[in-house]
């Protein structure tokens, strides 16, 4: 990777720090985009495992992002640092990715929080909020579609079953989402799927 | 304004505290947070909790992390705000990398790899739920529900599949949405 296409990754990241309505779960498209279709820096596999993996350890959505530096750095490990063990350069690209997600919309926060608190009535801030709902819905529903289609690129009905069985879970049960992980791991692993 | 009695004594106390929610949280930290911080340590009350996350959801970025800078600068200020969002993001970022890192040496094991399709497709129906957590909204929304329906049909549509930039679906679907529903909001309000 040459020094370009870094700042061109870091500053895009930044640029979806602010764009991130709805949370972390939001940008997950735009960043499949990105990295898999656009730039190809890493397979189709390695987002899907990358946004698996970051669902089934504890902590905030957007460690994800941390979790995609980790997997540019240890790929691209010679053309960023040779003879560093590839280990470090992995917690390099991590965490360098994670502050640039997380740094600009920290800012936008810490200075609009205190004014929005007063203006929470003010008709454009309620439209904001209102309007921003069915896309922040619709963009939750293509990550889960993505991550679906990532981790079953053959359209295995017994998986899509599992996924299906996995929401309707969630939504009418208050079974923990460990548990849940730990059976599709388990059936997936004993049928291999 | 802290009408709860307790408050962090040390900017360690509020990054240990931000860690252990960290470390707490799957799949959503919202529930941890509110257990942790009102229940508990009593930090807050109820209602002036449930005011910060709805401005934490309203502004763009991660929701948690942008609760952990408003609280940690009700407490202390912008340190309060660094060092809370780093104890949210430092242990557990790294138990993830951990968490990764170990998964990725034991890959060549074909069990491992269906495990992995397992989880994916779980994880994919969790991501799909918490989406369909927000129909109750869009079903009493301003702008009626199939039109509600209808707008968020089309985002997910121009993201997963005709791939447009994230930027371009926020400035057409996401703008006009939003003029949209400030006019009904503007005729809906008493003049």
């Amino acid at each position: 990777m040459t020094a370009y296409e870094w700042l061109d990754l870091l500053s895009h990241f930044a640029m979806l720090s602010v764009l991130a309505v709805g949370g972390a779960l939001s940008i997950v498209p735009e960043m499949h985009r990105y990295l898999v279709n656009e730039h190809f820096l890493m397979s189709e596999t390695l987002f899907s495992q990358s946004l698996t993996l970051s669902q089934i350890a504890p902590g905030p959505n957007i460690l994800l992002v941390a979790v995609m530096g980790w997997n540019i750095g240890t790929q691209h490990a010679a053309s960023i640092a040779q003879g560093v063990p590839v280990v470090l350069v992995g917690l390099f690209t991590a965490g360098l990715l994670l502050l640039c997600t997380v740094i600009p919309s920290s800012l936008l926060t810490f200075t609009m929080s205190t004014w929005l608190q007063k203006h929470q009535h003010a008709l454009g801030v309620r439209a904001f909020k209102t309007g921003m709902l069915p896309l922040v819905t619709g963009l939750m529903l293509s990550t889960g579609w993505l991550l679906e289609s990532a981790s079953n690129p053959i359209m295995d009905w017994r998986l899509m079953v599992m996924c299906g069985i996995s929401t309707l879970l969630v939504l009418f049960t208050r079974i923990h989402l460990l548990w849940l992980m730990l059976v599709g791991a388990l059936a997936a692993g004993v049928f291999g799927l | 304004m802290i009408n709860a009695s307790h408050r962090p004594k040390s900017l360690w106390e509020l990054f240990l505290s931000f860690t252990l929610l960290g470390l707490q949280g799957f799949g959503g930290v919202l529930t941890v947070v509110q257990r942790e911080l009102v229940d508990k340590r009593q930090w807050l009350s109820l209602a002036t909790f449930a005011e910060e996350w709805a401005l934490a959801q309203t502004l763009p970025g991660p929701n948690v992390v942008n609760l952990s800078v408003m609280l940690g600068n009700r407490f202390f200020g912008p340190w309060g705000s660094v060092v809370a969002a780093s104890g949210l993001l430092l242990a557990p970022g790294l138990l993830m990398l951990l968490v990764v890192y170990v998964f990725q040496s034991l890959s060549s094991f074909a069990f491992v790899q269906h495990a992995l399709h397992g989880m994916g497709v779980t994880a994919a129906g969790m991501v799909v739920a918490a989406g369909c957590r927000f129909f109750p909204l869009l079903r009493r929304h301003v702008l009626g529900w199939p039109m509600a329906f209808a707008l968020a049909g089309l985002s997910a549509f121009l993201a997963a599949v005709w791939h447009w930039p994230l930027l371009q679906v926020i400035s057409s679907v996401g703008l006009l949405s939003c003029v949209a529903c400030g006019w009904r909001l503007y005729q809906g309000s008493p003049a």
